[in-house]
């Protein structure tokens, strides 16, 4: 898949200007409320005509302002699935889920793989919000869409809701091999979901790279980066300790323990280490209650305006954040090349990669 | 009640004008009514007025305006009687068209405010799926207005039966020909000792304008009760 993007609009106090190139897996649109996120999804969907600029899926010109080319959104194949469902109130589950299908034949599956397949006959207005949005998205994959848009899909539901769809998303995502644009908010979910981040602030695509990368805040204001940076990191999973509830998993030569049975022996998992949770010391601690500790070196130092620095880490290859003070900074005085341990509060898994 | 072969034929002439009204008015109503709830054009405010010009003008104006246009020797008459061998003014086929114009504005009404209860939303997720503007009208649009557009139906229907100004204006109250119930009622008042008769028409119009409202809510909460699953 290939999406270039060329756009300006005008939306109210808005000025939105993007130049993106954008390819397979999954690309998340990420960034706060008002940057314009969501007029982006809706140029690309053929919602909205844009002021000026141009946009290209797979080669075909979807509009170009300079030619007066519009497609219009049903003949796109774009699908997309909103922040709320959208299902069609007079329709069952299954009408709804067959609305955009060219037949029959992907049904049974799509329902199998959605957890829909007890709903069929049911109307919408009897669904809980989880469900209404997995046959949203249901919906929009059998209609075989060559790019998938998801505007804020979890939004609109609570964390209980939140935590039961992810696992269908990131499903979809290993099973369905449809490129997703994915348009959220929430840090948690852009780093469990998406391979590609761009950031947008004020209209403008801040940066755009892989997510490990837009994690770690690599040439990214420091203002929006402190509160979002992390190291995305890949482990392999070794043990499960049914007795302690703990996964043993390897990163390098080192061995870590996260709390909860995670992942399949042999597979590997992303884990998400925020950086406000990584603490830093100068000798190998002993009599501590963590369970995580990381020889690193360090590879750089970031000091903003504010009292805070993120202080990047090397453990053999792996990237790793630490936000600290600038006052422990110059307290324990860290430099570059300096050899620490980096203590892990907590980790949380934010990928589950198949194999 | 015994009714004689002349009330059954003003019965049976008020339902087929009043049928015909409707059924020829609808196209145009949903269309009137799409554009004035959807629409964004120069000229709107121009044909709001005009659908509503026949609720608000005296009814023998319109019957009037009719008789000037649509008249033996009127513009568009001549033109449907050259074109189809059409013939309107003392016609049933009149009494149609007036009843036609003066149901407009009533269902009209009752549809607008049926396309402009239905999310667009709804109907942007549909052509992100694929679907056409004709396939979304018919698949999303219309089922979703239903209720209203049965609303719209009864009232015009309603309006249509009791259609009287206008009517007899245009067609005037030829027995058999254009005399539908409310003329009838009208002319049977004229003549002393005919109450009776009259009573007749009256207790007729009465059940059938209260079987179509009863029809209509019940038409109406079917079909809320199928879209609210």
């Amino acid at each position: 898949m290939s999406l270039d993007l060329s756009i300006s609009h005008k939306l109210g106090a808005l000025d939105l200007s993007l130049e993106a190139q954008l390819g397979d897996g999954v690309t998340a649109l990420f960034g706060p409320s008002g940057s314009g996120k969501t007029s982006v999804l809706n140029i690309i969907a053929g919602l909205i005509r844009p002021d000026e600029g141009k946009v290209t899926l797979n080669g075909r010109v979807l509009c170009d302002q300079s030619s007066g080319v519009f497609r219009p959104a049903n003949q796109r194949r774009i699908a997309v699935v909103f922040q709320e469902a959208r299902l069609f109130p007079h329709m069952t589950v299954e009408r709804n889920l067959l609305y955009g299908a060219p037949d029959r034949s992907g049904l049974d599956e799509m329902a199998e793989l959605l957890g829909l397949t007890g709903l069929l006959r049911r109307h919408p207005a009897t669904l809980s919000g989880g469900e209404a949005q997995r046959v949203a998205l249901g919906r929009a994959l059998l209609s075989r869409p060559e790019l998938l848009l998801m505007d804020e899909p979890l939004s609109a539901l609570d964390s209980a809701r939140k935590a039961e769809l992810l696992p269908y998303f990131e499903r979809l995502r290993d099973e369905a091999r449809v490129p997703i644009l994915y348009v959220s908010h929430a840090v948690e979910e852009v780093a469990r979901l998406a391979d590609t981040v761009v950031l947008m602030e004020e209209g403008r695509a801040r940066a755009i790279g892989p997510a490990s990368q837009i994690f770690a805040g690599d040439g990214i204001d420091m203002r929006i980066s402190r509160d979002m940076a992390a190291g995305l990191v890949e482990v392999t999973v070794i043990a499960h300790d049914k007795a302690d509830r703990l996964t043993e998993v390897t990163l390098g030569s080192s061995t870590l323990w996260l709390p909860g049975l995670n992942g399949e022996i042999g597979g590997k998992l992303r884990l998400k280490i925020d950086a406000r949770d990584v603490m830093l010391m100068t000798g190998r601690p002993t009599g501590t209650s963590a369970l995580n500790i990381l020889p690193v070196t360090i590879t750089g130092i970031r000091e903003g305006h504010g009292p805070g620095a993120l202080i990047d880490l090397d453990h053999e290859g792996t990237r790793l954040i630490a936000r600290i003070t600038r006052r422990s900074v110059r307290g324990l005085s860290l430099t570059k090349d300096q050899r620490v341990f980096a203590v892990l509060k907590s980790m949380s898994v934010a990928h589950r990669r198949p194999g | 009640m015994n009714f004689g072969a002349a009330e059954w034929i003003i019965i049976g002439l008020s339902l087929k004008v009043a049928i015909w009204a409707v059924v020829l008015s609808l196209p145009f109503a949903i269309l009137a009514a799409l554009a004035l709830a959807r629409g964004q054009f120069w000229g709107k405010s121009a044909l709001n007025i005009m659908v509503h010009l026949p609720l608000v003008l005296p009814p023998v104006v319109t019957g009037y305006l009719l008789l000037l246009l649509f008249g033996r020797t009127g513009p568009l008459g001549q033109f449907l009687d050259w074109a189809f061998g059409l013939t309107l003014a003392f016609r049933w086929t009149g009494a149609a068209l007036a009843a036609a114009i003066m149901a407009l504005p009533l269902t009209v009404r009752a549809i607008r405010l049926a396309i402009e209860a239905v999310d667009p939303k709804l109907e942007q997720a549909a052509s992100t799926l694929g679907a056409s503007r004709l396939r979304v009208f018919f698949t999303i649009t219309l089922p979703l207005i239903m209720p209203g557009l049965a609303a719209g139906l009864v009232l015009g229907f309603a309006k249509a039966m009791g259609e009287f100004g206008a009517t007899i204006t245009f067609v005037s109250n030829i027995p058999g020909q254009t005399q539908t119930i409310p003329t009838a009622i009208y002319a049977l008042l004229q003549v002393p000792g005919q109450e009776g008769a009259a009573a007749r028409l009256i207790i007729i119009s009465v059940v059938i304008s209260a079987g179509a409202l009863i029809l209509s809510e019940w038409l109406a909460s079917r079909m809320r009760r199928r879209i609210a699953g």
